[in-house]
C-alpha cells in the first residue's frame, strides 16, 4: 500500500486481523517519507510485515521512475532504520528453496543448510562442513516471491503508457487473479463497500479496493511461509 | 398548398411538380376532411415518386434547388417568424429520415386510413412506435399549431430535402442557414435513400418495409431501436446546433442513450433494487437502535446481576497497541452484536473469543456461560441417538442363524463431556458479520476433535457446508469450526501466573473424582505481575483451559471398563491395551515454559508492545503454534484472541494421515484346510475293518454298534 495512505489503508485492510501498532504507524509515516527522500524514489509501498520468532520485518518497497525496473526492498526491525536488502540471486533462490520454518527476526541469523537438506537453526555456523549460509536473502526472496507472484493489481489499472506502467485513471471494476483456482478468497466487506481478497496460497497476504474508487493495496503480515498444503485444505 | 405547388410548377422544377401533383392527388382520393392528417400521407408519397431522378446521376440542376431554397424562404417569410424558426429544423429532421413521416401522423385512425391503400405499410409498426411519434409531432405542434401554417411547413418537407440531397453538388448555395444543416443531412441520408428509391415502386414498398423493420427491431437491451435513436440523435443535433457537430456525434449519440436509460430506469428497474450494502446496512443499524429501546428495560436488571457483557473496547484497545484486531469500526460493531447476544440469552459470562476467517465469509466467535438457562434441545438429541445406538445393537444379537456374523466392533465410542465441563465448558455463537443473528455452534465430541486433529481444511463460511475430507468428518462444518476452537483455546488461551487459583472446595471434589483439578476462580488477592517479567519469562504465563488429551476429551475416560462389563472375551485377550493406560496431559495452570517446542522452534513469542515507551507498555505474547492466537497483559489485566484461518502451524507441511492397516486374512489353519478325498483303498479297508467289527460285536450289543457304524460313516 501507498506509503502516503497508509492510515487509511490499514484501517480498509484490518479485516483480517492484520494492522500495525500506532506507535509504529507513527514511525512508518515518518521513516518512509524519508526514506522516499534520500533514496530518490518516486512512490513508497509499505510492503508489509513477516512475522519472527523474536522480532519481525518491516518491509518496504521504493519504486523509481522506470516502474517497470525491479523494485527495491528494504526492510526494517523498528520501522526507523531501514537497509537495503540485497537483490534476490537465482541461486539463492534455489538454496532458500530448501529451508523451511519461520524466520528468526534476528538480521544476521544465518540459516545452516547442509547438503541433506535439513534446516539447522544454528546461530552462527562455524562448523567446517557446513554449506551454505543463508541470510537475510531470505527475506529478500519471499517478499520478492510475493511480487512477482502476487501483483494484485486491479485488471486495468495500470495501463502501458509510453512504455511504462503509470496507474491510469480510469479502470474497470474488475479483479485479476490467477490460474490455481481457489488460491484468492474473495469477499465483500461491509456490504458492498469493500472487497478484499485474502490469499490462501500465502496466507496473511491481504488485498483490499473499495469499488467506484481508486484507493486499492495490498499488504502481507504472516509467517513468510508458503502453504502448498492448499489442495488438502480447500 | 396550391399556392405552394403552383410557384413550383413555374419555377419549372419538374421533380417538384410531379410530387406535388400526386400528392394533390393523394389528398383528393383520400378525401378526408381534415387537412392535417392528409398532409402525411402527401409527404409520404412525395419522396416515393420525387425520389428517382434524384438518385440519378444528372441529379437536380442547380437552379431548381436555389429555386426551392427561395422558394421555402418566401413560405417561411409569410407566415410567422415562429413558424420560419420551426421551419429551419422540422424539415430538415423530416428529411433526414423520410420515413419518420409515416410516424409522424398525429392520429393513428388517420395512418391507418392513409397507409393503408398507398405504402402497405404494416400498421402494427406504426402503432408501435409511440417515442417516433411523439417526438416529431412535438416538434411540430409545439411552435404552431394553426393549421394552414403547419400545412404549408409540411408541404415543404420534400423541398429542402431536395435542397439538401443536391447540395453536395451546387457550391454556391446563399443560404446559410441550410447550408449548415444540410451539410450535416448530407452524410446520414445519402446511404439508405438510393437503395429504397431506385427500385420499382411495388419492390420499393417492400424494401422500405423491410428497412424500416429492421431499424425498429427493438432492442433486447435497452429497449431501444435504431430508427428512433437516430431521428432523436439528429433532433438533438439540430437543436442544438452545436459548431462541429460531426466531432462530436458520438458524444451525442452517447448523451441521447443515457437520456432513454435514465427514462427506463425510472420506470422500470429502479425498485426493489436491494444491494447488499444496504441490506447489511439495514441490520446493523438495528444493533444501533436496539441500544435505546432495550436499554431502558434492561438496565435495572443488569445492575442487579452482574453485566455479563466484556469490555471489547478496553481489549481492543490494548491489542491495538500489539498491532493485533478488527480496526475500530468493526470492533465497535461487534461489541454491539456481543451486546444483543447478552441481551437476548441468559448469559452470566460473554467474552469475544476472536474470528476465524473463511473462504466466503468470516466467523466471528463469541465465548458465553450460560446462566442456567442452558436449553436441553441437545440433550434430548444424545438420548435419542443413544437409543437407537442400543436398538440397532440389539437387533444384531437377536439374529441367530448358522452363518458367522462379522465380529468387526467399531472402537468404542467415547461420550463427549457434558456441558459446563472439560471442552465443553463454554459454548459459542458465532455470527458471519456483526449485525446477522448468532448461531449457537454444538458441542464438541472427541470424535470430532480426533479427526480435526488429522484434516486441515478451510473454513468456507457456512455452518452447514459439508467436510469433505479423508478420515471422514462426523459433522459439517459448524462441528469442525467448534471442534478447532475448542484445540485454540486449549491451546492459547493464558493468562498470568497467578491471576487464577484453584478454588478450594470444588478441587478436592475433583481430584477424588478426576485425578485433577478442572475448575479455577480468579484469585482475588492478585497483585499484578510486572511487563518486564511477562515478556521476559513465560514461565508467568499459565494455561487456564485444560489440556486436550489425545483421546479427544479433557478429562479421561476409560473406554475399557465398559467393555469389561459387556465382553470379557474381548479384554481377555487385550485387543486394545493402549486404552488401559490413562492419557494425562498438563494439568491446569502450567506455566507455558513448558509447552512442547515444534521443532526447534519456541512455541511462543513475546514482545513489549512499545520499546519506545516501555513504561505503559504491554506484554504481548503471540503464539507460534497457532499463527493467529495472542493474548496481552499489562500487568493487572490480560485477555486473549485470536484471528486467522484456524490453522496449527507446523514446520512441515501437512501430510495425510497413512490409510488404516489393511486386515490380514483368517491365518491358514486346521480349521481351513481340509483333508483329501477318501481314496477307495481306504473305504475298502475301512469296510473290511466294518464287517469283521460287525461280525464281532453281534453278539454283544447290536443297536449300538449300529449306530456307531452310522456315525462313523459320516
Amino acid at each position: 500500500m501507498d506509503a502516503e495512505s497508509l492510515l487509511l489503508s490499514l484501517e480498509l485492510a484490518s479485516g483480517s486481523g492484520q494492522g500495525l501498532s500506532p506507535d509504529r504507524r507513527a514511525s512508518l509515516l515518518t521513516s518512509l517519507t524519508l526514506v522516499k527522500r534520500d533514496y530518490r524514489y518516486s512512490r513508497v509501498l509499505f510492503w508489509g510485515r513477516i512475522l519472527g520468532v523474536v522480532a519481525d520485518y518491516y518491509i518496504a518497497q521504493g519504486l523509481s521512475e522506470n516502474q517497470l525496473a525491479p523494485r527495491k526492498t528494504l526492510y526494517s526491525l523498528n520501522c526507523i532504520e531501514w537497509s537495503l536488502l540485497p537483490p534476490a540471486t537465482e541461486e539463492m533462490a534455489a538454496q532458500t528453496a530448501m529451508v523451511k520454518g519461520r524466520f528468526m527476526g534476528d538480521p544476521s541469523h544465518e540459516y545452516e543448510h547442509t547438503e541433506l537438506q535439513k534446516t539447522n537453526d544454528g546461530d552462527k555456523a562455524f562448523e567446517e562442513e557446513v554449506v551454505v549460509r543463508l541470510p537475510l536473502s531470505e527475506a529478500r526472496k519471499l517478499s520478492s516471491y510475493f511480487h512477482f507472484r502476487e501483483p494484485v493489481l486491479l485488471k486495468n489499472k495500470s495501463l502501458l503508457e509510453k512504455a511504462s506502467l503509470d496507474p491510469s485513471l480510469d479502470f474497470m471494476d474488475s479483479l485479476e487473479h490467477d490460474i490455481p483456482k481457489g488460491s484468492w478468497s474473495i469477499q465483500m466487506e461491509r456490504g458492498n463497500a469493500l472487497v478484499v481478497l485474502r490469499s490462501l496460497l500465502w496466507p496473511g497476504l491481504t488485498f483490499y479496493h473499495t469499488p467506484r474508487t481508486k484507493s486499492y493495496g495490498y499488504i502481507y503480515v504472516g509467517t513468510g511461509e508458503k502453504n502448498i498444503d492448499l489442495p488438502f485444505m480447500l | 398548398m396550391e399556392d405552394i405547388t403552383s410557384e413550383e410548377q413555374v419555377k419549372g422544377n419538374q421533380e417538384l411538380k410531379e410530387a406535388g401533383q400526386s400528392w394533390e392527388k393523394n389528398i383528393s382520393s383520400l378525401q378526408d376532411p381534415e387537412p392535417k392528417p392528409a398532409e402525411p400521407s402527401g409527404v409520404e408519397k412525395g419522396p416515393e415518386t420525387g425520389s428517382p431522378p434524384k438518385g440519378s446521376p444528372p441529379r437536380s440542376p442547380p437552379s431548381r434547388a436555389s429555386t426551392s431554397l427561395s422558394d421555402l424562404g418566401r413560405s417561411h417569410a409569410s407566415p410567422s417568424p415562429s413558424s420560419l424558426q420551426e421551419l429551419s429544423f422540422i424539415p430538415s429532421t423530416l428529411t433526414l429520415a423520410p420515413e419518420l413521416k409515416n410516424l409522424t401522423t398525429p392520429s393513428p385512425s388517420d395512418s391507418t386510413t392513409t397507409d393503408i391503400p398507398k405504402a402497405g405499410i404494416p400498421h402494427p409498426d406504426l402503432l408501435e412506435q409511440p417515442p417516433g411519434n411523439k417526438e416529431p409531432s412535438h416538434h411540430l405542434t409545439s411552435p404552431s399549431n394553426i393549421g394552414q401554417q403547419f400545412r404549408q411547413s409540411r408541404s415543404h418537407l420534400y423541398g429542402p430535402r431536395n435542397v439538401s440531397r443536391n447540395h453536395c453538388k451546387q457550391e454556391g448555395l446563399k443560404s446559410d442557414v441550410f447550408q449548415e444543416e444540410n451539410s450535416n443531412s448530407d452524410y446520414s441520408l445519402d446511404q439508405p435513400e438510393p437503395q429504397v428509391f431506385e427500385e420499382a415502386p411495388s419492390t420499393l414498398e417492400t424494401a422500405i418495409q423491410n428497412a424500416k423493420a429492421y431499424l425498429i427491431k427493438t432492442s433486447s437491451k435497452s429497449g431501444f431501436n435504431l430508427y428512433d435513436h437516430l431521428s432523436n440523435v439528429l433532433t438533438k443535433v439540430l437543436d442544438e446546433r452545436p459548431d462541429d457537430a460531426v466531432d462530436i456525434i458520438e458524444n451525442i449519440s452517447q448523451d441521447v442513450k443515457k437520456a432513454q436509460f435514465n427514462k427506463k430506469l425510472d420506470t422500470l428497474q429502479n425498485e426493489n433494487e436491494m444491494l447488499p450494502t444496504y441490506e447489511i446496512a439495514e441490520k446493523q443499524k438495528d444493533l444501533f437502535l436496539q441500544r435505546h429501546l432495550e436499554g431502558a428495560e434492561q438496565d435495572s436488571e443488569e445492575e442487579i446481576v452482574e453485566n455479563p457483557l466484556p469490555n471489547v473496547m478496553e481489549s481492543a484497545f490494548h491489542f491495538e497497541q500489539a498491532g493485533i484486531g478488527l480496526g475500530t469500526d468493526e470492533t465497535f460493531r461487534v461489541f454491539l452484536a456481543l451486546k444483543q447476544l447478552t441481551d437476548t440469552h441468559p448469559i452470566q459470562r460473554c467474552r469475544f473469543w476472536g474470528k476465524i476467517l473463511g473462504v466466503e465469509m468470516n466467523y466471528i466467535i463469541a465465548e458465553v456461560e450460560f446462566r442456567e438457562g442452558e436449553d436441553e434441545d441437545e440433550v434430548e438429541e444424545e438420548d435419542v441417538d443413544e437409543e437407537r445406538d442400543e436398538e440397532e445393537s440389539e437387533s444384531d444379537e437377536g439374529e441367530e442363524d448358522g452363518l458367522p456374523k462379522s465380529i468387526y466392533k467399531a472402537p468404542p465410542a467415547i461420550p463427549k463431556e457434558e456441558n459446563r465441563t472439560g471442552a465443553n465448558k463454554y459454548v459459542y455463537f458465532v455470527c458471519n458479520e456483526p449485525g446477522r443473528p448468532w448461531v449457537k455452534l454444538p458441542s464438541v465430541t472427541p470424535a470430532q476433535i480426533v479427526v480435526a486433529r488429522k484434516i486441515k481444511k478451510f473454513f468456507t463460511g457456512r455452518l452447514d457446508a459439508p467436510i469433505i475430507s479423508y478420515p471422514p468428518f462426523p459433522g459439517n462444518e459448524s462441528n469442525y469450526l467448534r471442534a478447532q476452537i475448542a484445540r485454540i483455546s486449549a491451546g492459547t488461551h493464558v493468562s498470568p501466573l497467578g491471576f487464577y487459583q484453584f478454588g478450594e472446595e470444588e478441587g478436592e471434589e475433583e481430584e477424588e473424582l478426576e485425578g485433577g483439578r478442572e475448575s479455577f476462580e480468579a484469585n482475588p488477592d492478585f497483585e499484578g505481575i510486572q511487563v518486564t517479567d511477562l515478556v521476559e519469562s513465560l514461565s508467568n504465563w499459565v494455561h487456564h483451559v485444560q489440556h486436550i488429551l489425545p483421546q479427544g476429551r479433557c478429562n479421561w475416560f476409560n473406554p475399557v471398563q465398559k467393555n469389561e462389563e459387556e465382553e470379557e472375551e474381548e479384554e481377555e485377550k487385550g485387543e486394545e491395551p493402549d486404552y488401559m493406560e490413562q492419557e494425562v496431559g498438563p494439568p491446569l495452570l502450567t506455566p507455558i515454559s513448558e509447552d512442547i517446542e515444534i521443532q526447534n522452534i519456541p512455541p511462543w513469542t513475546t514482545q513489549l508492545s512499545s520499546n519506545l515507551i516501555p513504561q505503559y507498555a504491554i506484554a504481548v505474547l503471540r503464539s507460534n503454534l497457532w499463527p493467529g492466537a495472542y493474548a496481552f497483559s499489562n500487568g493487572k489485566k490480560f485477555d486473549n484472541f485470536y484471528i486467522g484461518w484456524g490453522h496449527k502451524y507446523s514446520v512441515d507441511n501437512y501430510t495425510p494421515p497413512v490409510p488404516q492397516p489393511v486386515y490380514q486374512e483368517y491365518p491358514s489353519g486346521p480349521e481351513i484346510t481340509e483333508m483329501d478325498d477318501p481314496s477307495v483303498e481306504q473305504e475298502q479297508t475301512f469296510r473290511a475293518a466294518q464287517e469283521a467289527a460287525a461280525l464281532d460285536s453281534e453278539e454283544n450289543e447290536e443297536t449300538e454298534e449300529e449306530e456307531d457304524e452310522e456315525d462313523d460313516d459320516d
